[in-house]
C-alpha cells in the first residue's frame, strides 16, 4: 500500500501542478475563445463538487441542481443589468411597458447584496426544501423525483414571469454590459473573471475536501451505508441531511455566478430538468465520492460536447445517453474510480513480491465504496 | 447511578395494535438498574415490538414508557432516546460498511457531540474510548479493516462496541447470538456479563440453551402480555410456558 503520507504529499503536488496550469499557463496559452469556454466548464465544476458532497458520499441523488445553479446566477445577472442601466429601467422592462423598477429588483442594485442572494437563497431554499422532504423520511428515487419537479415548477414560473424577469429569453449581456465599470467584452475582464472562477474553485475544492474528509464527512457515508443505524446511533440525519443538501446548493449558486459572465446569459433553460441531469452526468463519469472525479467529469463531458457539438450538433444528445447508460453499466465508478480500481490491480500484478494484502485492501476499498455509491443511487 | 432506587425503565399498560391486530395488550413491565433481564416467547409475542416501543421506533397506542425514572420516552424522537441512554442492538449486524472499525466508533462516539464539532478534529479522550473499546471487543488488530469486509461474529462485536461506546444506562439486545458459532456465543455470552456489570441489559433470545447460560431472571411474553416472569428453573416448570413456547420444542424443554 502506498504511504498516506506519500498519497498526501502526491495529492498536494497534484493541485499545485493544476493551480499553476489553470492559473498561468491556461490563460497565456488559450484563445480568448477557449479560455472562456474553460472558465465556463470550471464554474460547472463547482457545480459538481456539490452534487459529488450530496450524491457520492450521503448517497442523495439531487436532480435540481440546475435550480440552484439558475438561482445564483439571475441573482448576479440581475445586479449586471441594474449596472448596466444604470437609473433607467433594463431594456427588457421598457419593452412590456414597465414604468417602474419591481420593488424584488431593488435591493439589487448593491453587487453585495447580489452576490449574498446569489449563494444565501439556494442555501436557505435548499434548507426549507430539505427540512420538508428529510423530515417525513422521503429518501432514494422519491428525493430525486421531488427535486426535479422542483426544478420545472420553478424555470415555469420564471418563463411565465415576462415583465418581471424577462421569461423565456432570460437575462443577456450585451456589448455594453459592465462588471464594476468594466466592459464585459473587454479581454482584461474575461481574464479577472476566468481567473476569479480558478481561485473559487480551488477554494470550493478545499472546502469540499475538508468536509469529506471530516467525521462529519465520515457520518455522511455512514448515512449512504445505513440511515436508520445512524439514527440509532443517536445523530438526526435530517440535520446532516440539510447542511449537507444547503452547502451544495450553495456551491452551485456560486457556480452560477461565475458562469453567468462567461456563459453570457441565463434562462429558464440554463436552469431546467435537462442541464440537471446533465449535472449528474458530470458526476457519473467522472467517478462519485471522489471529489477531483467531478471536477474532471465536468471538464470532460462538457469538453466532448462542445468537440462534437461543432462537428453535428445533434448527435451530441445521442452521444450524452449513450455515455451515461455506457458508464451507469460498464465503468459506474466513473473515470477516477475505474483508474483506483484497475490500477491497484495492476499494481498487484507487477508487484506480487510486494504485500499483497494493502493492496487487496485498497482494490477493496475502491470497490466497495463504487458499489456503496450504486446502491445509493438505486 | 442515583441513589434512589427506581426502576431503569417501566412500560406501563403499554398497547400497541397494526392494522386491528393487537401486538402489545395492556403490556406491564418493568427492569430494576443493573438487571440483566432476558425477554423470550413464540413468533408474535411482542418481543420485537416492545424494543421498538421503547426504541421510539414504534408508538404505543395507549400505556406509558417511563425511562429512568422521569423520562416519558413518547415524547422524544429515536435519536434522543439514545442520546438519553437506551441503546439497542438489532438482530441482523448492522454496523457501517464502507467505514473502518476505528470509523464505526468514532461515529458511534460522538452521538453527543454538537454538530459545529464533528467539523474538527477527534478529541483525545474520545480516541482514548475508543481504543480502550477495541482491546474490549477484541478487534485492536482490525481497526483499519472496512466494517464490511468483517466476519459476521466480529460485526456482532464491532456493534456491541459501538453500544458500549455510547455507555448506555440500558441496553437492549436483540438476539445478540443468532448466527454465531459455539465459540463466537460463548464470547458473546462473557462480554454481556461484562456489560451487565455497568448497566441495565434487556436480550431478546430464541436461543434456550444461551438463555440457561446466562440468564438470571426470565420474562415470558405471550399474545402482548407478560406470561411469566422469574428465575429460568422457574420459568421452564412453568406448565402455561411449556404449553405455549416450550412445548412446541419438545428437545428444549426435556
Amino acid at each position: 500500500m502506498i504511504d498516506p503520507k506519500v498519497r498526501r504529499y502526491a495529492g498536494w503536488g497534484a493541485f499545485a501542478v493544476a493551480a499553476i496550469l489553470l492559473l498561468f499557463v491556461a490563460p497565456s496559452s488559450l484563445s480568448g475563445f477557449n479560455l472562456n469556454l474553460l472558465g465556463r466548464f470550471l464554474s460547472y465544476a463547482i457545480v459538481a463538487l456539490g452534487l459529488d458532497l450530496i450524491w457520492g458520499y450521503a448517497g442523495m441523488l439531487s436532480l435540481g441542481q440546475g435550480l440552484f445553479f439558475g438561482l445564483g446566477a439571475y441573482c448576479f445577472a440581475m445586479y449586471v443589468q441594474l449596472e448596466q442601466a444604470g437609473n433607467k429601467l433594463p431594456d427588457f422592462m421598457g419593452l412590456y411597458g414597465l414604468s417602474a423598477l419591481p420593488a424584488i429588483w431593488e435591493p439589487f442594485h448593491s453587487p453585495i447584496f447580489a452576490l449574498g442572494m446569489a449563494i444565501l437563497l439556494p442555501m436557505a431554499l435548499a434548507t426549507v426544501l430539505g427540512y420538508i422532504v428529510f423530515r417525513s423520511r422521503v429518501k432514494g428515487v422519491y428525493f430525486s423525483i421531488i427535486t426535479q419537479a422542483l426544478t420545472f415548477i420553478v424555470s415555469l414560473l420564471l418563463i411565465g414571469q415576462q415583465q418581471l424577469i424577462n421569461g423565456t429569453n432570460g437575462l443577456p449581456i450585451n456589448d455594453s454590459s459592465t462588471l464594476f465599470g468594466h466592459s464585459l467584452q473587454q479581454t482584461g475582464t474575461k481574464q479577472a473573471i476566468y481567473l476569479v472562477t480558478v481561485i473559487c474553485l480551488g477554494l470550493a475544492f478545499l472546502l469540499c475536501r475538508y468536509v469529506s474528509g471530516s467525521r462529519f464527512g465520515r457520518l455522511l457515508i455512514a448515512l449512504r451505508d445505513d440511515e436508520n443505524r445512524l439514527r440509532f446511533a443517536g445523530y438526526n440525519p435530517v440535520k446532516i441531511k440539510i447542511i449537507v443538501f444547503a452547502l451544495a446548493a450553495g456551491l452551485a449558486g456560486l457556480g452560477g455566478v461565475l458562469f453567468f459572465p462567461q456563459g453570457g446569459i441565463v434562462s429558464p433553460a440554463s436552469m431546467g430538468i435537462v442541464p440537471s441531469i446533465e449535472i449528474v452526468i458530470w458526476v457519473a463519469v467522472g467517478g462519485r465520492g471522489t471529489l477531483i472525479g467531478a471536477v474532471i467529469g465536468a471538464l470532460v463531458v462538457n469538453e466532448g460536447k462542445s468537440w462534437i457539438s461543432t462537428k453535428s450538433p445533434d448527435a451530441w444528445q445521442l452521444v450524452m445517453g449513450a455515455l451515461f447508460v455506457g458508464v451507469v453499466l460498464l465503468f459506474p465508478a466513473g473515470i477516477v474510480g475505474s483508474i483506483q480500481i484497475y490500477g491497484a490491480r495492476l499494481w498487484a500484478r507487477i508487484n506480487k513480491n510486494a504485500p499483497p494484502l494493502g493492496v487487496v485492501a485498497a482494490v477493496h476499498e475502491a470497490e466497495s465504496e463504487m458499489s456503496g455509491a450504486v446502491e445509493a443511487s438505486k | 447511578m442515583t441513589t434512589e432506587k427506581h426502576p431503569i425503565l417501566e412500560v406501563r399498560h403499554v398497547s400497541v395494535s397494526f392494522d386491528g391486530f393487537q401486538v402489545l395488550d395492556g403490556l406491564d413491565f418493568s427492569i430494576e438498574q443493573g438487571e440483566l433481564r432476558f425477554l423470550i416467547g413464540p413468533n408474535g409475542a411482542g418481543k420485537t415490538t416492545l424494543l421498538d416501543i421503547i426504541t421510539g421506533k414504534t408508538r404505543p397506542t395507549s400505556g406509558q414508557v417511563i425511562f429512568d425514572g422521569h423520562i416519558d420516552l413518547r415524547r422524544w424522537p429515536e435519536q434522543k432516546i439514545v442520546q438519553h441512554g437506551i441503546g439497542r442492538k438489532f438482530q441482523t449486524p448492522s454496523v457501517f460498511a464502507s467505514l473502518s472499525v476505528f470509523e464505526n466508533l468514532e461515529a458511534a462516539v460522538g452521538l453527543r457531540t454538537p454538530t459545529l464539532q464533528l467539523f474538527g478534529a477527534l478529541p483525545t479522550d474520545q480516541k482514548a474510548r475508543i481504543m480502550a473499546t477495541l482491546e474490549q471487543i477484541g478487534l485492536q488488530d482490525a481497526k483499519e479493516s472496512r466494517a464490511g469486509t468483517l466476519a459476521h461474529g466480529q460485526k456482532q462485536w464491532l456493534e456491541i462496541g459501538m453500544l458500549l461506546i455510547q455507555e448506555p444506562k440500558l441496553l437492549l439486545l436483540d438476539e445478540p447470538v443468532a448466527g454465531m458459532t459455539r465459540r463466537e456465543r460463548d464470547h458473546t455470552g462473557k462480554l454481556l456479563k461484562t456489560l451487565a456489570q455497568n448497566r441495565s441489559v434487556l436480550v431478546v433470545e430464541h436461543d434456550m440453551q444461551f438463555v440457561r447460560q446466562f440468564a438470571s431472571t426470565v420474562t415470558v411474553l405471550h399474545t402482548g402480555k407478560v406470561l411469566c416472569e422469574g428465575s429460568i428453573d422457574m420459568v421452564q416448570n412453568d406448565p402455561r410456558v411449556i404449553e405455549v413456547y416450550l412445548g412446541h420444542k419438545r428437545e428444549v424443554a426435556a
